[in-house]
């Protein structure tokens, strides 16, 4: 693993340019790995991050910004200074893209100038006057949660591909690695409950068409169909209801009489 | 025990080949593990209420074939692994048949001769297990039970990191979701026959388990034939009227 790495860092630029996509696209992840390996700090990295987002996905700038502990958004990495004073510029003014896809969760991409000027007039200006013509965002995904959003801007118009949206989400999607192992033991014990209880979802709820299928003599689809009006009714979870079934608080009478 | 970084070197690699030759992480520490480490096979599997029930990757051949075989007949390396809490290192399966008289022979005649399992924790909590499989008897010496062990780490974080960058509330990732077919229709079935049979659902699936191998059927057929109402399991008797 260094050994590669140390190979690829010696190795003149030069021969960069005579590099394909994807023998780049390798090197890059090499580097933004050894970076979580070799003790790891995190703005470094972001910032790494950010770099490589530019130089791979053809965009001219990138910001990146993280939410503090009270879920505020601050820019913590930017390719250069201009992109750090139009996010700086996006949080003040509270609008663009970084700010939408941190609500909702979802890329944004191939916005164009005509886009900008409708959905953020204040931010439209100001990165028309920085010169770009066309942004992108990205989420950062932690435990669920958007924890930030990684803004890109490009000069000109070009859109970006499925793949280098998809690239752009991976690259996003490692920084979660790091920042996973900067929270340390509490986040683990709540991610190994929610992926136990994710496990045991599916197996419950299915058990639990199986015992009412057989106590009630119904199909297993009309089981699953007193089963979601139960939850419905008493508003509790399909899975929390599946359980009661299973451990005998809800009775195929207590089902049937609605 | 193990060495430290080593986790996160491995780590490092995964994040590089998951990236650049499309395999899932979890895909990619299989696959890693045969290619570093002198076996044959690797699997990662989940534990459930159910037990050892998902595949979330396996390397293509023996592994495979395996866990299939250490769901349905309920014993092998992975289940000893939880229960005892502590990894199982079988460098000789000739010598087994005892210890699992079903399971030995049957990977045998898979072509394993030597099963290693490393459970997958976090503090005190089993998510699962890492399998190894190795088709010449061996033990892990000269460091590979280290090596084998940062494997371990590495796979727990590769977990927790794909839970991650799940809605709590929602589904598996994913790359977790697993290759291998959901065990929707047995668990249909354990919750018909714990019904039938009025018995807990763990001893439920035990009988349909000794079902499947008194009859040397596959636990999916024995589940079809008690949803399609075929079979069925009765108080105090397994025991069936066709």
């Amino acid at each position: 693993m260094h050994d590669q790495a140390g190979r690829t860092q010696g190795s003149e630029l030069g021969k960069r340019a005579h590099m394909t996509r994807q023998e780049r696209v390798t090197q890059v992840f090499v580097e933004l790995a050894d970076t979580l390996v070799v003790g790891f700090d995190v703005i470094d990295f972001l910032h790494t991050l950010v770099e490589r987002s530019v130089e791979l996905l053809a965009a001219d700038a990138a910001g990146l910004m993280l939410a503090d502990q009270q879920g505020r958004l601050e820019v913590v990495a930017a390719s250069s200074e201009e992109a750090r004073v139009l996010e700086l510029f996006e949080l003040q003014s509270s609008q663009g893209p970084c700010m939408d896809c941190f609500t909702t969760g979802e890329p944004l991409v191939n916005i164009d100038v005509a886009q900008m000027a409708d959905r953020w007039p204040l931010f439209a200006g100001a990165a028309i006057q920085a010169g770009y013509r066309s942004a992108h965002a990205l989420p950062l995904r932690l435990r669920g949660q958007v924890i930030g959003a990684m803004n890109l801007f490009c000069i000109a118009e070009t859109p970006l591909s499925p793949d280098d949206v998809a690239l752009g989400q991976g690259m996003a999607d490692i920084a979660t690695i790091g920042l996973l192992q900067q929270r340390r033991a509490l986040e683990h014990d709540i991610l190994t409950e929610q992926l136990q209880a994710a496990l045991n979802t599916r197996i419950v709820i299915e058990q639990a068409k199986g015992v009412l299928s057989e106590r009630a003599a119904i199909s297993l689809g009309e089981a699953f169909a007193l089963l979601r009006a139960q939850a419905r009714r008493t508003q509790q979870t399909l899975t929390a209801t599946a359980y009661a079934v299973l451990d005998g608080t809800i009775g195929v009478n207590d089902l049937q009489a609605r | 025990m193990t060495h430290p970084g080593r986790a996160h070197d491995i780590l490092a690699k995964l994040i590089v080949q998951s990236a650049t030759k499309s395999l899932s992480l979890p895909a990619a520490l299989c696959a890693a593990c045969v290619a570093d480490l002198p076996m044959s096979g690797a699997a990662i599997v989940l534990q459930s209420i159910a037990g050892l029930d998902r595949v979330v990757a396996a390397t293509e051949g023996i592994a495979t074939v395996v866990e299939e075989l250490q769901f349905e007949l309920g014993e092998g390396p992975g289940v000893d692994a939880l229960k005892q809490d502590g990894p199982v290192l079988r460098s000789d399966l000739r010598s087994a048949n005892a210890r699992w008289p079903m399971f030995a022979p049957a990977a045998r005649a898979a072509g394993v001769e030597a099963a290693f399992a490393l459970p997958l924790h976090v503090g005190g909590i089993h998510l699962g297990v890492l399998d190894l499989y190795r088709d010449t008897p061996g033990g892990l010496i000269d460091g590979i039970l280290s090596e084998a062990l940062a494997y371990a780490e590495a796979a727990t974080a590769v977990l927790l990191h794909l839970q991650a960058l799940s809605h709590p509330s929602g589904g598996l990732h994913p790359q977790l979701t697993g290759f291998a077919a959901d065990r929707a229709e047995i668990h249909q079935a354990t919750g018909m026959i714990s019904a039938q049979a009025e018995v807990t659902l763990v001893e439920a699936l035990l009988l349909l388990r000794a079902r499947s191998y008194s009859t040397n059927r596959t636990m999916l057929e024995v589940s079809r034939d008690v949803l399609g109402r075929r079979i069925r399991f009765h108080p105090d008797s397994d025991s069936e009227n066709a």
